[in-house]
């Protein structure tokens, strides 16, 4: 699963995508819906917890916590961001 | 009308001059006349739109040059208001141009946005653009959306023919501290030319009708990777049932801050040895700082006020005098008989007036 990042997301994480790894080959279960996806980034990278308003697409589309996730799906984090 | 004019886009066939005469009938408001303001008036006034509203309070700083491609180094000083209204005149002696010297307010908002067809919001903050949207939701206005971060910018046109708003998309307003501005973050200066340039053709097609607007759609633009993606959302009831505006836009502007502009500022600097704190990151004081100052990033004033004197008064300085405003409510909230002053407007207004 790949995950596209944006605003500021990009610059927490460091890294324009993320590769998600799609089963528990490392010992860890990975996220099956945008809800368990959202509580993993924010364990990995706690100062994603303090967006209080992220938008997350999942293949092009808003997607809601209840969201199931696909090994092909493409994912996007996508905060508001306040420049002109 | 000359209708040689305007015979380029009249010839089009899926423009022509009915959606030429809609232009002219046509009352947008563009507020904020920075890096994406700027793109956004010079097209529609060139294109020919019937009434254009200008509204801006700022003043011409050389730190916008890079992206402000309407100001020259002349105009450094001067008001961006009155600057930008006398160069798009020159460029369309037809248009009717409304200005407001003013930012966008609470108390004067509904006041103003009732006035027109289509907004624009070319502003650079949260608490604007949340005022813009909820403001256009209560009028029932459309308004063309257009962000910037960094190398990237987003654009979609809000409630338009009941279509989705901000407040579906992003339904509660960041704070100050999760998201910086462009001036403390910056931008390339090229992305809001980009970025203002769609928001200007969203505003032409939601006028004339020609093509899909943008609404139900977020487009996000990397200029690092040249890449653009559309991302679509839906409406969320509850984002329209405002009725009436919030009672505060800005958790830090409703805390009474005790400002100093820059030039009583110098004044003191020159005559007296004064205690200023600059609160930008260390990376920030080391490019560029001013003499006699010590620097306290403000992600550390919490755990380091001992290196500030209490008993002496304290000017905080930081690079656009929000930082700032946010270290003087830290530290007036746990030492609230210090004596505190906050440098208006920051390095930005004093480099203008003191480089």
């Amino acid at each position: 699963m790949n995950i596209l990042l944006f605003g500021i997301t990009k610059d927490i994480i460091g890294s324009s995508s993320l590769s998600m790894p799609v089963s528990n080959t490392l010992g860890v279960e990975s996220p099956k819906t945008v809800g368990e996806l959202k509580e993993y980034l924010g364990n990995t990278y706690p100062d994603l917890q303090k967006l209080s308003s992220l938008a997350i697409a999942v293949n092009n589309n808003y997607a809601d916590d209840a969201t199931v996730l696909n090994t092909y799906d493409e994912v996007a984090l996508i905060p508001p961001v306040s420049g002109g | 009308m000359n209708s040689q004019r305007y015979i380029r886009q009249t010839t089009l066939r899926d423009f022509g001059p009915k959606a030429q005469q809609k232009l002219q009938n046509a009352r947008v408001l563009v507020i904020g006349l920075g890096g994406l303001g700027i793109p956004v008036l010079q097209y529609l006034n060139a294109m020919g739109v019937g009434t254009l509203g200008l509204i801006e309070q700022d003043i011409i700083e050389i730190t916008n040059l890079q992206r402000q491609v309407l100001y020259g180094e002349s105009d450094i000083g001067k008001n961006k208001l009155e600057v930008a209204l006398q160069k798009l005149k020159d460029q369309n002696s037809t248009t009717n141009f409304k200005t407001y010297d003013t930012f966008l307010t609470r108390n004067n908002a509904l006041e103003i946005i009732r006035d027109f067809d289509l907004v624009v919001d070319a502003s650079d903050n949260f608490p604007t653009r949340y005022l813009v949207n909820d403001a256009c939701v209560i009028l029932k206005k459309p308004f063309v959306y257009g962000a910037l971060h960094s190398f990237e910018g987003q654009v979609s046109v809000f409630n338009y023919d009941k279509g989705p708003t901000y407040r579906c998309l992003f339904p509660i307003m960041p704070s100050a501290e999760e998201i910086p501005n462009c001036n403390d973050n910056g931008v390339l200066g090229v992305i809001p030319g980009i970025i203002g340039n769609l928001q200007a053709l969203e505003a032409v097609k939601v006028i004339t009708g020609v093509g899909t607007v943008l609404s139900g759609q977020l487009l996000i633009f990397d200029g690092l990777s040249a890449s653009m993606q559309k991302i679509n959302f839906k409406s969320r009831p509850e984002s329209y049932k405002i009725t009436e505006l919030q009672e505060t836009y800005d958790a830090v502007n409703c805390f009474i801050v005790n400002d100093i502009d820059v030039n009583a500022f110098q004044r003191l600097r020159t005559t007296a040895n004064i205690q200023v704190i600059d609160v930008r990151s260390s990376d920030e004081y080391e490019n560029y700082h001013l003499s006699d100052t010590k620097n306290v990033p403000l992600s550390a004033l919490e755990e380091h006020t001992e290196e500030i004197n209490l008993k002496e008064e304290i000017y905080l300085l930081c690079q656009s005098g929000k930082r700032s405003q946010m270290a003087y409510q830290l530290l007036k909230e746990r030492f609230p008989t210090a004596s505190i002053f906050n440098v208006k407007g920051g390095l930005n207004h004093y480099t203008a007036q003191y480089s």
